[in-house]
């Protein structure tokens, strides 16, 4: 297992809101200047703080969706409608403020554009997040894996990075980008109208003799459904990296 | 302390008393589930614990005869390096003390290995004293694989990465060695209360 990026001590450092992107009407981008980033790998975390008037704390972690090459840190975040920290920053911030950050953090669920192997990709919900970070730097690097990428989401409407996936991907022929949606369709929708199953994962993923390297990240069912599945197919437990969120954010 | 987030109120949680939370953490009611791979599906007929390393006979249970040693069955708060807290958890398991208790060791680190490969290091000073279990039962029944099932380290005292899923076994080792996620950034001891989450903390 190789030691990751991150050496130092990870103190907390000051950010500035430069861009707030409306994603999903639940779900929006933030794009933060940090000034003395030491810079990410694409998979990463960091830990957001925020700090009240009298001096109580609450503390998040959310995944980083900028690539690497990226020189500022963008969090795309869900509002969970009973949390804490998220309907602080989807709903509350706005450009110019400033927020406290540390990371980044993680040295497991991370994907370097070096590596030519296939690459399987299977996102639920905003688990899509550290996903688009991934794509985002094989774009930006050039990078010769052949990706594919299976991405569940509620509804049409609920799909993060709609237009960039579809761009991307019409661009490049080594992206390919199926969706899913699980509870509503809109007319003539083309893609697949259930939750991720054995069928939907023999069309889209890869043989096994491909040996993929598989990132998984979503909501636990959906983590252990996919990675259920993939095990059973002859995937080694191995190829495949997760990381999962469920009620635990806020 | 300086700065403060513009329009940031936060929830505070009633009933909760702040000694009981460590600091960055917040109380939740559900039990999250995190792992960095596959959940493994272990044959209660092949599986086994080991204590192994630095001792002059390895030892091995099946499990039939670890089930047949003491077991207790506590209460205790859990903590989870990704911020959230868990009050009140029962859970019944063999204390590690139990495990070690007749084994001859000069070791003062250990490191607990599982099924599917994940490890996490520990000085046995955290693993013995009535700190540690291998846990089989959570609010009186088996444990979900999910969870770490048939049976999982626990060491409430630390953060749960060190509580280590589908336990195997504790190699007893001379010298310290970073586990899995001691490698990939995070704190080597894990002391909820100091917030050793990060290397450096």
């Amino acid at each position: 297992m190789a030691r990751a990026a991150v050496l130092g001590r990870l103190t907390w450092q000051l950010g500035e809101v430069a861009e707030l992107i409306r994603e999903t009407p639940r779900v929006s981008s933030l794009v933060v200047d940090v000034p003395d980033w030491p810079g990410h790998l694409a998979g990463q975390h960091v830990d957001v703080r925020l700090t009240a008037e009298d001096g109580y704390q609450a503390q998040r972690s959310y995944s980083i969706a900028s690539p690497p090459e990226d020189p500022r840190v963008t969090l795309t975040v869900e509002r969970l409608d009973d949390g804490e920290v998220s309907p602080y920053l989807v709903g509350e911030l706005r450009v110019g403020d400033k927020i406290e950050l540390r990371g980044p953090i993680g040295g497991y669920f991370v994907w370097r554009a070096g590596d030519d192997r296939p690459l399987l990709l299977l996102a639920g919900g905003s688990g899509i997040v550290p996903l688009m970070a991934m794509i985002r730097h094989h774009s930006a690097a050039g990078a010769k894996a052949p990706v594919r990428l299976l991405y569940s989401s509620r509804s049409i409407e609920d799909v993060i990075y709609r237009d960039e996936l579809d761009r991307l991907s019409a661009q490049n022929k080594d992206l390919v980008v199926a969706h899913t949606l699980t509870r509503s369709q809109p007319p003539a929708w083309s893609g697949y109208s259930r939750r991720i199953d054995r069928d939907m994962l023999d069309q889209v993923a890869w043989p096994q003799e491909h040996a993929p390297d598989v990132f998984i990240c979503g909501p636990t069912a959906f983590v252990e459904t996919a990675s259920g599945l993939l095990v059973e197919s002859g995937y080694a437990a191995s190829w495949i990296r997760t990381e999962r969120f469920g009620a635990t954010g806020g | 302390m300086g700065f403060i987030s513009r329009g940031f109120k936060g929830k505070r949680r009633e009933g909760v008393s702040s000694a009981r939370v460590p600091p960055g953490q917040h109380v939740v009611d559900d039990f999250p589930i995190l792992s960095a791979g596959p959940t493994p599906k272990i044959p209660l007929s092949e599986w086994s614990f080991s204590v192994i390393g630095e001792v002059d006979e390895p030892k091995r249970w099946t499990w039939t005869e670890f089930r047949s040693l003491p077991t207790e069955t506590f209460s205790v708060d859990i903590h989870c390096v990704t911020k959230w807290s868990k009050l009140d958890t029962r859970w019944t398991g063999v204390s590690v003390d139990t495990i070690l208790g007749d084994i001859p060791t000069a070791a003062d680190f250990a490191v607990a290995f599982s099924e599917g490969g994940y490890t996490t290091n520990l000085p046995v000073d955290d693993l013995t004293g009535g700190k540690a279990w291998v846990a089989f039962e959570y609010d009186g029944q088996p444990l979900d694989p999910e969870h770490g099932g048939p049976a999982r380290l626990l060491v409430p005292h630390l953060y749960l990465w060190k509580s280590a899923k589908w336990v195997r076994g504790i190699s007893l080792q001379t010298e310290d060695e970073p586990g899995f996620w001691e490698s990939n950034g995070y704190h080597n001891r894990g002391d909820p209360w100091r917030e050793q989450r990060y290397w450096g903390d």
